[in-house]
């Protein structure tokens, strides 16, 4: 019974292989989970500021963004002001889990469950990772773009890299695919591929096929400029993607230094669309498994009361209007959801057969959480499974602002008439296709005056911000080369 | 199966390169802040590094994102208590309430972006573009510092330090004399005793044949076991072994008329040249000696202390000075060894003919061995306005304007108030192809 895993404060890597063997053993036999390999490292306060800075990734390019990002969180963690994170896991294979060494014992068991487990299996399993994200090659792109920027700041002059980095940095949230795997052919696929084409249409040429389609295409050919927009692949809501393949004026290390932005911004595309699945999913293994620990009398109380004092402030969520407020914790909605799916599964009322009639006393949790982390992102989550109680424990409500009324004005709030409402606004708001812009480009006459049009389609009436607006259209022109416009046009 | 990797002796500073960028972008709002704190504050607190602001808009990465304020915007808030649907909320005055930054209390406004720039940098900065001249000599002596250097082979070692190189051509070497049998041996053994294995009824010579190959290929595989690929005496570890940096070193002479007619005012002007110049001299060389040497119509060796701050009456011979410079230079600091630098501040009063003593002196002995030699007179804010043209003064001066046309290694200026200081004191070290140009 009293085969502590470890005891008071201190850690070593022998506590810490432990009880990394014990956290894994649950999360393999209780939970099943299916994790890459992970990596633990061990690092300082002053490392953890460093990763801060790069955006959480081992290794980066270097540009100026990131030392302002650096010099910002030093100053306000040496004034106290904020607090250093516990972890830092990276979506890679081995998954790389940074942990501080100031942690305390209780404090890495738990980081360790959290990360290394938790957020390890949802990178793994979740569809969005999985499609559009290669953990594996992750780190070696880094240190190729890295190796690839030093090189060209030494060929061409660090002002000019920072220059088109500095622009490209600006359109990198336009520039993802949003729908669409993005195809990213090497240049001799490419070569082959429009060789084969016109091996195709030569093929294909029949005087009655040329003739019929010469008729079908009649209409079409007048207007040229469908014509046009259809060979530049237009319209195009990748920003990047579109001047890297058609602006006039780049350069070729340009054009790849936009690809390597590029990427760089597909690969963070899913984090921004899963936050609080990812970190409901950590935080929901890590109580597990901790408990689970505890009860095993493998954590002595005094550590589990630690683990559950911090665990209880991350997931503290405050009201609207208390001075803590800022917006809806992630970890507290997404634990709070999933707890529940627990409780669905195993001791359902009768409104919750109502609501999830294909969940409500199945009594397999395991499974339907590990389906929910596989195949869902934060809005169709929860759109799926936000449930009344969770609704009616945070005392969800919706507010309306609108321009042009007086007053903002309550929909919803959680009782019957509301949770609805209150569920699609929830998830409306965690859909970034929503929540960003949407902007694309529509058409560029490259024969003609060379005009990029830009088409922004408002939402709800809801403007972009007037100044930093014109600042990107500047960095725009300095990638196309020439005049670029933006029309903004009622949705 | 899990790894654990132990960062924290890892090299610091993965973040220099971004900082170095970022302050690159600011360079003129930096190099603004530190002229104005140099002129600002006290000489002795000029080792602190400074505080700099920069307009928040210089530094702006702009995205396309919503405006925050216009359209139509429904969100969802948690704690609830009163509310019920169909509610109508006064909007929150603009400015205060959850929503938007709020000032910050220290003073720093929203509109700037304060950052402490490092002692280092902020020195970096003020020193940026001068350059001592002739940083030559290099000794040995009085040196600390130790640093590695490679020192051939050892048979022991950290794992990191195994040459691979070597180990691995030792190891062919044994494999080679102990004749290890290859793998291209063994498996034409092999190969040979199966084909011999696939013969159907085979005679005897072939059996014996197939009894030869069996022992022969046992013997080479207890040959290889007794002889491995790679054996603990192979390896081979680079060796390192400190040994001593030599380090460039310089001795600064600083001296000064401390007679009657040298004031608070002229004493602290005097001693804002001196740290200056002691600053830059500390970045150049990893060791920097100081001599104080004040004099009167006497001259001595003193501590910092004294030299600044006691007071002496007497006249005023300023050749004493430059003999007794002469003297411990002699004594304590070869030239051979030392770079040296002196730096004079007066205020040009001297004894009647002691001025051509002065310039042989400098000429004869100290210019020949001193790698620069500033002169600053200061006067008095009235007198500055005299005294513009360079070639009338004191008597003193006109001396030392002949040596400064002789000797390359001699520099003079006038200095009249504490913001003289900083240009004259660039000026004295402006890097010399910039003096070149023009």
């Amino acid at each position: 019974m009293a085969d502590l895993l470890f005891d008071g404060p201190d850690w070593n890597f022998d506590t810490l292989r432990r009880t990394t063997d014990a956290i894994e053993k649950i999360a393999r036999e209780d939970l099943g989970l299916d994790t890459y390999p992970n990596q633990i490292e061990i690092i300082s306060t002053e490392q953890m500021l460093d990763a801060y800075s790069a955006t959480g990734m081992p290794l980066m390019y270097r540009h100026w963004s990131f030392g302002k990002q650096f010099i910002h969180h030093e100053r306000l963690y040496s004034k106290g002001a904020q607090g250093l994170a516990y972890e830092i896991v990276i979506n890679s294979d081995p998954c790389i889990c940074y942990c501080l060494e100031e942690n305390t014992m209780p404090m890495q068991a738990l980081v360790i469950a959290h990360a290394a487990f938790g957020h390890n299996h949802f990178f793994k399993s979740n569809h969005l990772f999985r499609q559009w994200t290669d953990a594996r090659g992750i780190l070696d792109y880094l240190d190729y773009a890295r190796g690839f920027l030093s090189q060209c700041e030494e060929r061409y002059g660090p002002g000019r890299v920072e220059r088109t980095l500095d622009a490209a940095h600006a359109l990198m949230n336009a520039s993802v695919f949003r729908h669409r795997r993005p195809a990213q052919p090497s240049l001799r696929a490419e070569a082959e591929r429009a060789e084969k084409r016109i091996e195709e249409d030569e093929r294909a040429a029949h005087y009655l096929w040329s003739r019929i389609e010469a008729e079908h295409r009649s209409p079409g050919h007048e207007n040229a400029s469908t014509e046009r927009r259809h060979a530049l692949g237009l319209p195009e809501e990748n920003l990047i993607y579109f001047l890297e393949r058609h602006s006039p004026v780049l350069e070729p290390w340009q054009r790849q230094v936009l690809r390597i932005v590029r990427n760089l911004a597909q690969y963070f595309y899913p984090q921004r669309q899963t936050q609080v699945m990812n970190e409901g999913c950590a935080c929901f293994v890590h109580f597990h498994i901790l408990s689970k620990l505890h009860e095993q009398g493998r954590i002595g109380d005094g550590a589990m009361l630690e683990i559950l004092h911090s665990h209880s402030s991350v997931l503290f969520q405050p009201g609207y209007d208390h001075p803590g407020y800022s917006g809806i914790n992630p970890y507290a909605l997404g634990f709070a959801m999933m707890r529940d799916i627990r409780r669905i599964c195993e001791s359902p009322e009768q409104e919750d057969r109502d609501w999830f009639p294909a969940i409500a006393g199945c009594g397999d949790w395991r499974g339907v959480l590990k389906d929910a982390w596989a195949n869902f992102r934060d809005e169709s989550f929860i759109q799926q499974f936000l449930s009344p109680k969770v609704m009616r424990d945070l005392r969800l409500f919706a507010l309306r602002d609108a321009e042009s009324e007086d007053t903002m004005r309550v929909t919803a709030i959680h009782d019957a008439g509301g949770y609805h409402a209150l569920r699609d606004t929830l998830a409306h708001s965690y859909d970034l296709s929503h929540r960003a812009p949407d902007i694309e480009i529509v058409d560029a006459d490259l024969a003609g005056d060379r005009v990029l049009r830009l088409r922004h389609v408002l939402r709800n009436e809801v403007p972009l911000d007037a100044r930093d607006r014109e600042a990107t259209l500047d960095c725009l022109r300095e990638l196309w080369g020439y005049e670029v416009e933006i029309d903004e046009m009622v949705g | 199966m899990t790894h654990f990797i132990d960062r924290r002796l890892n090299p610091k500073g993965r973040s220099t390169g971004n900082r170095r960028r970022f302050i690159g972008r600011i360079k003129a709002h930096v190099r603004e802040a530190v002229d104005a704190s140099v002129r600002k504050r006290g000489i002795t607190d000029m080792e602190a590094g400074t505080d700099v602001a920069v307009p928040r808009d210089s530094l702006s990465e702009p995205s396309f994102h919503h405006a925050t304020k216009g359209g139509t915007r429904e969100g969802v808030l948690p704690g609830n208590r009163e509310y019920r649907a169909g509610d109508e909320i006064p909007r929150p005055p603009p400015g205060g309430g959850g929503a938007g930054r709020k000032g910050a209390p220290d003073g720093e406004g929203e509109d700037d972006f304060v950052f402490a720039l490092s002692r280092d940098e902020f020195l970096d900065i003020f020193f940026e573009d001068l350059e001592l001249p002739d940083l030559v000599k290099r000794s040995l002596a009085g040196s600390a510092v130790r640093r590695p250097r490679r020192a051939g082979l050892s048979v022991t070692g950290a794992p990191a330090n195994l040459n691979v190189g070597r180990t691995m051509r030792r190891a062919m070497g044994r494999r080679i004399a102990l004749r290890r049998p290859s793998d291209a041996h063994l498996d034409d053994l092999r190969d040979r005793l199966f084909a011999l294995e696939a013969v159907f009824e085979p005679d005897a010579a072939q059996r014996a044949e197939m009894a030869r190959l069996q022992a022969e290929l046992e013997a080479a595989t207890a040959h290889r076991k007794r002889v491995p690929y790679l054996d603990p005496l192979d390896l081979r570890y680079s060796h390192f072994e400190p040994q001593p940096e030599p380090r460039a070193q310089a001795v600064m002479f600083c001296l000064m008329d401390v007679s009657a007619s040298m004031g608070a005012r002229e004493k602290d002007l005097a001693k804002r040249f001196f740290v200056l110049l002691h600053l830059f001299l500390t970045r150049r060389y990893e060791t920097v000696d100081l001599v104080f040497i004040r004099h009167t119509h006497l001259a001595s060796e003193v501590d910092e202390q004294t030299f600044f701050y006691s007071r002496e009456s007497g006249g005023t011979m300023v050749s004493t000075a430059l003999a007794e410079m002469n003297r411990v230079q002699s004594e304590r600091y070869p030239a051979s060894e030392w770079n040296i630098y002196a730096a004079q501040a007066s205020d040009g009063d001297n004894y009647q003919g002691d001025s051509r003593d002065c310039q042989i002196w400098l000429e004869s002995e100290l210019l020949k061995i001193c790698q620069h030699f500033a002169y600053v007179e200061i006067i008095g804010e009235a007198e500055a306005r005299i005294l513009r043209d360079a070639a009338r003064g004191t008597e003193l001066w006109m001396a030392y304007r002949e040596v400064a046309e002789r000797w390359p290694n001699f520099a003079m200026r006038r200095v009249a108030g504490s913001a003289d200081i900083y240009p004259v004191f660039r000026d004295l070290f402006a890097r010399r192809r910039e003096v070149a140009h023009g």
